[in-house]
């Protein structure tokens, strides 16, 4: 089982644009007769579908002799047989499963499926899943307490960490989390929980972004502390050191407050780590893991050696494993004052090394005498094995699945790579966290420096929403993905014309998420019908007709909400260059704030209640407190 | 009862506290909360044994973000006070202030609740809702969120709901769905809109509404209902003990399968079937013109009036306050045939315009209109 990485490049330049072609064909196929096809189950270029396992998260069992990979791609546990990496059973649970974890007996294995909305319950003598639970929106992680008495389920969508009876699955409680609520990590003494974010709290348009670490106290089941993460809008695992004195958090701090113009420049990001706790003192430090020409791009999962000597970083976007000296890392930031999150010289003082693995590098687990460090590819499908005395890959294990480079699957590695940017500094995943958007505003450098302030808009089931941009300046995904983005944002080499084409199929193959606003059987409740009438309406509530134009389902029409026009609707500010601005569609609007083209309404509410002074953004201003929160209401089931 | 009389009634209540005399602070050392129950613990003979407390004050001299109080929240041994310039955190001895420089919605803290099952503390304010949860303040405004009006009179917790009254209808936020429900004249029997008051249960939500009864919702079959007074807008009491005493309703505390009311006019018990109403001439009420009730059970209740505070224990009342012409701390005691006796003590609330109370054990907080005081039981 221990092989290398596939290669992308095992097609004639005419088979790989024929099977291009014919592949992209079946795929809209696809698209058109099932939009909920799974989009883990790939087409390959010969038009076989086909499942890739996308390993995101390990587990040993205690005494080592199994390792448990939670595979998102192929929605399973799969066990193997750590001796051998044989598998023992790949056991199936819900849809996109992100995050797993042992129930402090080891008797239990909780699997949270981020699109089921559910917990699946796995007997690890049996391994045979007894209970699927249900629980907030979007489920990314759980953990349950060492008393056995609560399970705590971090919601990404409905920003709240679920409580649960860890013995029935009977929810208690939701404690309010951070926007994006995701990982969530124990204490080494199992007293508090510490859980991290991968969306911006909401802020005022073009505020500093802030996130934070949201601390439970384990026995109280309560929020006891929030740890502010300036400047922070994507946070991801926590890990801490044995003797619990130092815990390390993996983030993302955006530079979206200045102009993206020059990657060379400065950079887009910092890729970095917080340092909190007793080794830091009362407030986190943030440093950097980048280095000019070395950048740890979207630093994802961190394990800290038993003996304090080693962090170990997986950074997805630059496809490896950065190793920190923690006594030097200690010592720098005892020694330097921050701020030095941007400081491209600052990691010199504590990295070791780079390590590359595979694509998309996600979740890591120590083997139990710490002497290997595994890392689970998420997009090779493979386990770099790690020798922690030598910081070189000793084997890459190859988890069963297709072998072959999909369409897809070459899509989707060109879309979480940062090896296409300047200094491979970043890429797509960036700013679509998981394919999905960031919750900030950026200042693009096509539109002139300060002009035209934009929103960045998710890309769940974009086709038939063309053109691109705020502006509508893109007519299709080839451009956008393609010149503008290698010309303004890669400021580096070009992507091939397949590269694009695959990229571009990846994109556009993305579906829309679940909305959890909307019931399993279509029906609307009385607000959401009052929402939708509100919504259709042509005659105000005098009785006055309201202009084609000037009504919501004209511009906001057909399926996907959008009429795929530019309108004036009267938000255009001193800074933009056009008040003339694309109809964005609806598509799981709830999800996306902030709104409009310049992120200044935080809520769907202030669209209405702010901007909207003269009606052009619809006529509204008829409308009741009552009847406004009927359309929000509908909207959400958008 | 005309609008206009009511907007002055509401300018009394939210002046107050700059309108009316200080009284005389007594001891400001806090001392560590009490536990128990004001059962068994009695005054002198002789006349019915009522709780005495020793009262400790607190004003902007030790702490307080300011002296006009218009709520306040046990929650454990922290203390919460909602005052006209700030949310004040009383913890471990020390005094902290959230302002909107923290993200609180306004400086003007009206109303509080406590969420059991969280620990967040929601305060209703005049400009808007806020929840504190760990430190964090979330703000929720009329214009970005389904808030019905930013002048929030009360709240009140209840599972996932959080149950407001505001200047412009009462309304529900749903925690888990994020939704929003207006209740108003639209979809309620209310004919104003001013609600001043709410107290949630599992079972049944009331509102109190100003010039337009008591409100009641039935969870389980989500009904609405409603109380007025049987004599209808007038201070007149034709009817007595056959419904709600007064339209101008301004708190409702309901617990045990018991509503008490507050007016402005007098104050009202319903059990379900029954109605006792509560009148200066004929119980030992300070003062018809009642700010709070807050009840302790079925069958006792704690008054928040312009002339002090009075506690009922079912048949006999007590009042706390310094007197109304010396400024002195007083107690009396009337006891079931209206037989009123002075109770020496040596503190009282601080001022006898009061406006919240919430209970820590067997202790009493109450805001003022000048101060918040700490009634400790004296055993």
């Amino acid at each position: 089982m221990i092989g290398s990485l596939p290669s992308a490049h095992v097609f004639s330049l005419k088979a790989r644009v024929f099977t291009t072609l014919a592949a992209l064909a079946l795929l809209f196929l696809c698209v058109g007769l099932a939009p909920n096809c799974r989009v883990h189950a790939q087409v390959d270029r010969s038009g076989e579908r086909l499942t890739y396992a996308s390993p995101v998260e390990m587990l040993f069992s205690p005494e080592g002799k199994r390792l448990y990979v939670l595979c998102q791609g192929s929605d399973q546990v799969r066990v193997l047989d750590t001796g051998t990496f044989q598998e023992i059973k790949a056991i199936h649970v819900g849809h996109i499963p992100r995050g797993f974890s042992f129930s402090p007996d080891v008797a239990r294995l909780y699997v949270a499926n981020t699109w089921d909305d559910t917990i699946s319950v796995i007997d690890t003598a049996s391994l045979e899943v007894v209970a699927t639970w249900p629980v907030g929106a979007e489920p990314t992680n759980v953990v349950e307490d060492h008393a056995g008495k609560y399970l705590f389920v971090t919601n990404r969508i409905s920003n709240d960490v679920a409580v649960l009876n860890a013995q029935t699955g009977e929810e208690v409680k939701r404690l309010a989390a951070g926007r994006g609520a995701s990982y969530i990590t124990p204490s080494p003494d199992g007293s508090r929980l510490y859980v991290t974010h991968v969306y911006p709290n909401p802020a005022a348009q073009r505020g500093i972004p802030e996130s934070e670490i949201t601390v439970i106290d384990t026995w109280r089941a309560m929020v006891t502390e929030r740890i502010p993460l300036h400047g922070i809008a994507h946070g991801f695992h926590i890990a801490f050191s044995a003797d619990g004195k130092l815990g390390v958090a993996a983030t993302l701090h955006p530079k979206n407050l200045i102009p993206l113009a020059h990657l060379e420049h400065g950079g887009a990001f910092a890729d970095t780590l917080q340092l909190f706790g007793v080794d830091i003192g009362p407030a986190p430090i943030e440093v950097p893991l980048d280095e000019l020409e070395r950048y740890a791009a979207r630093p994802f999962a961190i394990a800290i050696a038993p003996d304090k000597s080693r962090l170990y970083v997986t950074d997805g976007g630059s496809e490896n494993v950065t190793v920190i000296d923690i006594p030097k890392l200690l010592h720098f930031v005892r020694t330097h004052k921050p701020p030095f999150s941007t400081d491209l010289a600052a990691s010199a003082n504590y990295v070791i090394t780079r390590i590359t693995v595979g694509n998309d590098p996600r979740g890591v687990a120590f083997t139990p005498d710490s002497a290997k460090l595994l890392v689970a590819n998420r997009l090779s499908d493979t386990l770099s094995v790690i020798d922690t005395h030598t910081n070189r890959v000793a084997a890459t294990i190859s988890l069963d699945g297709p072998k072959a480079l999909s369409v897809l699957r070459h899509g989707e590695q060109t879309f979480y790579t940062a090896r296409y940017s300047f200094q491979g500094q970043i890429g797509c995943a960036n700013c679509h966290i998981d394919s999905t958007f960031d919750g900030l505003t950026w200042d693009l450098e096509p539109d002139g420096f300060g002009r035209d302030i934009v929103d960045n808009r998710p890309i769940e089931d974009l086709k038939g929403t063309e053109p691109y941009k705020w502006n509508g300046g893109n007519p299709n995904l080839p451009t956008e993905c393609g010149p503008r983005t290698e010309k303004y944002f890669w400021r580096s080499e070009n992507y091939d014309d397949l590269t694009l084409t695959d990229l571009v199929t990846y994109v556009r193959s993305l579906p829309s998420r679940p909305n959890r606003w909307r019931s399993a059987d279509g029906d609307l409740t009385p607000s959401q019908e009052r929402g939708r009438a509100l919504f259709e309406r042509a005659q105000d509530k005098f009785g006055n007709p309201i202009p084609q134009a000037n009504r919501c389902s004209y511009c906001h029409n057909g399926p996907k909400g959008t009429s795929q026009k530019s309108f004036d609707v009267g938000t255009r500010k001193l800074t933009d260059n056009s008040g003339l601005l694309d109809t964005p569609q609806l598509t799981n609007i709830a999800l996306s704030a902030p709104y409009l083209h310049d992120g200044s309404a935080t809520t769907l509410e202030q669209i209405w209640t702010i901007f909207n002074p003269e009606d052009k953004h619809g006529r509204t201003n008829d409308l009741t407190k009552d009847e406004l929160n009927d359309l929000i209401q509908y909207l959400r089931t958008r | 009862m005309k609008k206009t009389n009511s907007a002055i009634l509401v300018a009394v209540f939210l002046l107050a506290g700059s309108m009316l005399p200080t009284a005389p602070r007594a001891g400001a050392k806090a001392k560590p909360p009490a536990v128990g129950n004001t059962k068994g613990v009695r005054a002198p003979s002789a006349t019915p044994q009522m709780p005495r407390f020793k009262f400790e004050n607190f004003t902007t001299a030790n702490g307080l973000p300011d002296n006009h109080v218009y709520s306040v929240l046990v929650d454990g041994d922290r203390i919460w006070v909602g005052t006209d310039n700030g949310l004040g955190l009383y913890d471990n001895g020390k005094w902290k202030t959230f302002t909107p420089k923290d993200g609180l919605a306004h400086r003007a803290v009206l109303s509080l609740a406590l969420d059991k099952r969280t620990g967040d503390v929601w305060a209703g304010t005049m400009g808007g809702l806020s929840r504190v949860s760990g430190g964090r303040i979330d703000t929720y405004t009329q214009l970005n969120s389904g808030l019905s009006n930013d002048v929030v009179y009360g709240v009140s917790i209840e599972g996932e709901n959080v149950w407001v009254a505001t200047a412009a209808g009462a309304c529900r936020l749903n925690l888990a769905t994020s939704e929003w429900s207006l209740y108003n004249e639209r979809n309620t029997p209310m004919n104003e809109i001013w609600v001043y008051g709410v107290s949630a249960a599992a079972d049944k939500v009331y509102y109190a509404v100003w010039g337009s009864g008591l409100l009641e919702y039935n969870q389980r079959t989500k009904v609405w209902d409603k109380y007025d007074d049987p004599d209808g807008e007038t201070e007149m009491v034709l009817f007595k003990d056959q419904g709600l005493i007064h339209e101008i309703t301004t708190s409702v505390s309901y617990l045990d399968n018991v509503v008490w009311a507050a007016t402005y006019f007098g104050d009202s018990r319903y059990d379900g079937r029954y109605w006792h109403n509560f009148l200066t001439k004929d119980s030992g009420l300070p003062s018809n013109f009642t700010n709070v009730v807050k009840g302790v059970d079925a069958n006792r209740a704690w008054f928040g009036t312009d002339k002090g505070l009075a506690y009922f224990d079912g048949t006999n009342w007590a009042v706390y306050r310094p007197s109304l012409s010396t400024g002195k701390p007083e107690m009396t005691v009337r006891d079931a045939q209206g037989k009123i006796t002075d109770v020496p003590v040596t503190s009282a609330p601080s001022h006898h315009y009061i406006l919240n109370i919430d209970f820590q054990g067997s202790d009493i907080w109450v805001a003022t209109a000048h101060g918040l005081s700490h009634g400790v039981l004296q055993h």
